[in-house]
């Protein structure tokens, strides 16, 4: 089938398979398609599910034959980062320790998306445990930036957006701890929803950092995003953080109305480290919503460079409990030349794990360990709450505040693993929103001047999505900066 | 913060992990590296800061005591690296 249908965005396909001008079955093979003949070049999954997919294709269309419709997104196909479970399709965190791990449960966003009649057709590549910003970290390989195939696609979640820019998924749901979302969204110049904290059940997201996590969607424009996020979106009774709020409507964003918007740029979210060409964009774009009838200021906050100290400090300290689950005895790797039961544990974790997640463990149990937990640990909690403070402080005067995702465009490949630090130095604009549990979008505002995407990031307040996607659909409505990368196909797989 | 072998070697032991003669080299500068960097949380003033664990305010959450059926041992029990009678099958642990 052509891959014509995999340029739509998914409202527009789901609108041909709804009115029966596409069969769903069609659409699913369009998306396999196009794995075939792409992902030996950029590598975005994992794994595939052919069989539980067009089993599923049938269901829908049976369903759409009849009448019924369950969602704006029903018969779509969509991909889903490996860190959320899929029942009795591999879960693997893209970690040799889960290499094959079958899930004997679906996580909530799965079931989700399932009762709204989307079509799961395979699992992305990620950072090992989402633990990085470049998906080079993968037990699976590197994925490739489809805007030039020598740079990463930004990480945890690059395969889910290097998925959607190289036409190799219609929309695709990943997870933001730190900017897992937003900064390969920015990477690969692709739209996605960092949601707040506590609006998208973390039930069966393979868990990293609790207090961080949640799900979020990568698609071609805020539209898609929108309608993914209503449908995975509201209380689980499965996830104690879920929380009770009004339910999002996505029809409510689809005016694009920015008119008496009041805007904030945080003054240091412009300031050193950031690339002149990233900066340049930014700025048009203030320009632009101003001229949609936006207000736009900037004003300081100093806090900005605590933001990663805080952010790994809490990330790793969560990690490294949440990661003890790894023992080789109840699922995942198991050592085989293991003697005995601590020898299990010990030999099963340093085979299983690779060397970034080792690092944060470690770093993990340093700051929660006794003579340094006061001294790391609750400072960063303490830090936490005056960054909240700083946040809560802006929404005073501003409706959303308004930033760069990342200081420069797409990297390098392999310059982010020989540094650590580098890496996370990168993720300066994107973690703070996580400490503060709020809600942002990534939308693509340019080209450097390597012709690589930049990403802007519209950051709300808590559960109000409908006023950062109402903004961002109306500056991709005004903007022509929504593009297909030349892609270059590979050797069949 | 100055870390040392000895250092790492406890936070492998804490973490269940062994790092080989050339990873513990690599570690122990990048863990210096990163905690040199964390170290700047120093220069913000935290005194009187409340401690924030969760970004907005949450309850126990209770539920009703049902009955249910819960997960398929022998489903749960397929992941199982070693298994044995229904149980998961670790190496002798009591001499």
């Amino acid at each position: 089938m052509s891959i014509d249908f995999l340029k739509m965005t998914a409202l527009e396909l789901a609108k041909k398979i709804q009115c029966g001008e596409i069969k769903v079955r069609d659409a699913v093979d369009a998306v396999y398609n196009s794995i075939d003949n792409y992902d030996s070049t950029y590598n975005c999954y994992i794994s595939t599910c052919k069989e539980q997919a067009y089993k599923k294709a049938d269901e829908v269309q049976a369903k759409i034959d009849s009448g019924n419709i369950a969602s704006p997104l029903a018969g779509v196909p969509v991909s889903v980062k490996d860190n959320i479970c899929t029942k009795g399709i591999t879960t693997t965190c893209a970690s040799k320790i889960l290499e094959n791990f079958k899930p004997t449960y679906n996580a909530t966003v799965v079931e989700r998306m399932e009762a709204a009649d989307m079509i799961i057709v395979g699992k992305l590549n990620m950072d090992e445990f989402a633990m990085g910003s470049t998906t080079e970290t993968s037990h699976f390989g590197a994925t490739n930036n489809p805007w030039d195939i020598n740079r990463v696609p930004g990480g945890s979640s690059g395969g889910a957006a290097a998925s959607v820019a190289a036409s190799e998924a219609v929309i695709s749901l990943g997870s933001d701890t730190g900017g897992s979302v937003r900064q390969p969204c920015s990477f690969c110049g692709v739209t996605g929803l960092k949601p707040t904290y506590g609006s998208v059940s973390r039930y069966g997201l393979v868990a990293f950092a609790s207090s961080l996590d949640p799900n979020g969607p990568v698609a071609k424009d805020v539209a898609d995003c929108a309608a993914l996020f209503e449908i995975i979106s509201g209380k689980d009774a499965k996830d104690g953080t879920s929380m009770e709020f009004p339910k999002f409507d996505f029809s409510k964003v689809l005016d694009g109305d920015v008119k008496g918007k009041k805007i904030g740029i945080p003054s240091d979210y412009l300031g050193e480290g950031i690339s002149p060409d990233v900066k340049d964009a930014i700025l048009n774009a203030a320009n632009e919503l101003q001229k949609l009838g936006a207000t736009v200021e900037e004003f300081p906050m100093p806090i900005v460079k605590y933001a990663i100290p805080t952010y790994y400090i809490i990330a790793c300290a969560e990690a490294c409990s949440n990661l003890s689950r790894y023992d080789g005895v109840k699922y995942g790797y198991s050592s085989p030349v293991a003697e005995n039961l601590k020898e299990t544990y010990i030999k099963s974790r340093s085979e299983g794990f690779g060397m970034e997640v080792k690092r944060r463990i470690m770093l993990g149990n340093f700051v929660l360990s006794s003579g340094y937990y006061d001294a790391y640990y609750k400072k960063a909690l303490q830090a936490k709450k005056l960054i909240q403070a700083s946040f809560f402080e802006a929404f005073e005067k501003y409706d959303m505040l308004l930033g760069p995702v990342a200081p420069t465009t797409a990297l390098k490949k392999g310059e982010s693993l020989s540094d650590p630090l580098k890496m996370y130095l990168g993720d300066i604009y994107t973690v703070m929103i996580n400490i503060a549990g709020l809600p942002a979008v990534c939308v693509p505002c340019g080209f450097d001047s390597n012709n690589l995407p930049i990403g802007l990031q519209l950051i709300g307040k808590p559960f109000d999505e409908t006023t950062i996607m109402q903004t961002a659909l109306g500056f991709q409505k005004a903007t022509d900066f929504v593009k297909n990368p030349e892609l270059i196909k590979g050797a069949a797989k | 913060m100055q870390i040392g072998s000895e250092l790492v070697s406890y936070l492998e032991a804490l973490g269940r992990i062994e790092l080989s003669d050339d990873e513990r080299v690599k570690c122990e500068k990048d863990l210096q590296d990163i905690l040199s960097y964390i170290d700047t949380l120093n220069e913000l003033d935290t005194s009187n800061v409340e401690p924030l664990s969760h970004s907005f305010p949450v309850t126990n959450v209770f539920h009703e005591d049902e009955v249910k059926t819960s997960a398929d041992r022998e489903l749960l029990l397929s992941n199982a690296p070693h298994q044995k009678d229904g149980c998961f099958k670790v190496p002798k642990t009591v001499e």
